[in-house]
């Protein structure tokens, strides 16, 4: 998939995260914080980057502030986002395929 | 990924607690509060302009969180917005229990989502006829057609009034002894008796008047309904206490259904318990009694 136009997805409440995609140079740049880094940034960031990776996202600037959201909520929000960019998130979603 | 066992048409729902699909932090922990089901709401709760990323949430929720003995029903925004279908898509591909159809006015609304739920379960090789529905009444139409609605299917397994979207049609404000919805709600009753399916009242919004919250309790279970909606966890303990039944009628109904068996053994159709007439009419209650204290933690025998 191409990230087409920036579009973002979700909210900076707590157990939540807000993921923001634009087009990027052929390669994925991911600027990420968090309010628990310590413990989980390592996790975060290999959730968002198989999620991308699921979605066949290759090139991107991904910036992704997160509020202590659990895995199910990052993915959520980072599909979202990438379904947006391209103007394809309100129908026909591959639930089970690309997004599972 | 959290496989969910076949939903079961008639079970216990006294409590149907709404939550919105689109945040994170309520829909993680929804099943720890001990209500019976769990209404995950794309509609009214959702703006909008979220609607898409609500859908994303709630996919992915149905599938990683383990939401136990907790029924999952999720509404679905109305038949006539551009939402309604692919709500229905990700409700069957994320294995949610159920489906409420939100301002159903007729029959044909109930079949309409029932085409769409089967094409859904179709597409991602779920189990036809797996995915529940119940209906939501909003309308002045809607409880005048309540019988044919809540016969339209055999996914049906309940009816709902919404008292917010109904007193607006009918230019009327909550009042404290229920007059506002009385009709309605008798109506509603009415038609899922005959039915043969379950009823539920509406949600009581204000949170400071705990005093009118029970006074609308009691009187639901003195009209008959099955359950009640509830939009705060708070909500739950007082109407799980009232719907469960009494320790002297649960005690009545292990003595009916005993009787009742000895006597039938025996040849004999009508008898009398503690100086009452019971006939075989008096078992189906009786036999409800026990499931519900058997729910409730009050029951352990093995009459039912």
């Amino acid at each position: 998939m191409e990230i087409l136009k920036p579009a973002a997805a979700g909210t900076l409440e707590s157990s939540d995260a807000q993921v923001t995609v634009e087009p990027g140079d052929g390669k994925i740049e991911l600027s990420l914080s968090s309010s628990v880094m310590n413990q989980y940034g390592r996790q975060i960031r290999d959730t968002v980057l198989e999620t991308l990776d699921r979605l066949g996202v290759t090139s991107a600037k991904v910036s992704v502030v997160d509020k202590g959201a659990l895995d199910c909520t990052l993915k959520a929000r980072v599909e979202c986002a990438v379904f947006r960019s391209m103007d394809a998130s309100d129908k026909n979603i591959p639930w089970g395929g690309a997004v599972r | 990924m959290i496989p969910r066992p076949r939903p079961e048409r008639f079970r216990l729902r006294r409590t149907m607690m709404f939550m919105n699909a689109q945040k994170p932090g309520l829909i993680k922990d929804a099943y720890i509060y001990g209500c019976d089901s769990i209404m995950l709401d794309l509609e009214d709760a959702v703006a909008e302009n979220q609607k898409d990323a609500a859908r994303f949430s709630l996919y992915h929720a149905l599938k990683t969180i383990d939401y136990g003995d907790t029924e999952v029903i999720v509404r679905i925004n109305g038949l006539d917005t551009p939402h309604w279908q692919e709500d229905i898509r990700v409700c069957v591909a994320g294995g949610a229990d159920g489906i409420r159809i939100a301002k159903c006015e007729s029959a044909q609304d109930v079949r309409t989502v029932e085409a769409a739920v089967e094409a859904a379960e179709k597409e991602f090789g779920v189990e036809v006829g797996r995915t529940l529905l119940m209906a939501a009444l909003e309308s002045p139409k809607g409880i005048l057609n309540a019988y044919e609605i809540c016969s339209a299917s055999e996914r049906m397994f309940g009816v709902a009034i919404s008292g917010g979207d109904f007193r607006k049609c009918m230019q009327t404000t909550p009042q404290r002894d229920g007059i506002d919805m009385l009709a309605a709600r008798g109506q509603m009753l009415l038609a899922a008796r005959a039915a043969g399916i379950q009823c539920f009242d509406t949600v009581f919004t204000n949170l400071d008047d705990n005093e009118g919250f029970e006074a609308e309790v009691l009187q639901n279970k003195a009209m008959g309904f099955d359950g009640k909606s509830l939009i705060n966890p708070k909500q739950i303990r007082f109407v799980h206490q009232v719907f469960a039944p009494t320790a002297k009628e649960i005690v009545q109904a292990e003595r009916i259904l005993r009787a009742y068996r000895e006597q039938s053994a025996a040849g004999v159709g009508v008898f009398t318990v503690d100086g009452k007439m019971i006939d075989i009419a008096f078992i189906p209650g009786a036999e409800r009694t026990l499931r519900l204290a058997r729910a409730c933690g009050m029951y352990e025998g093995d009459l039912v």
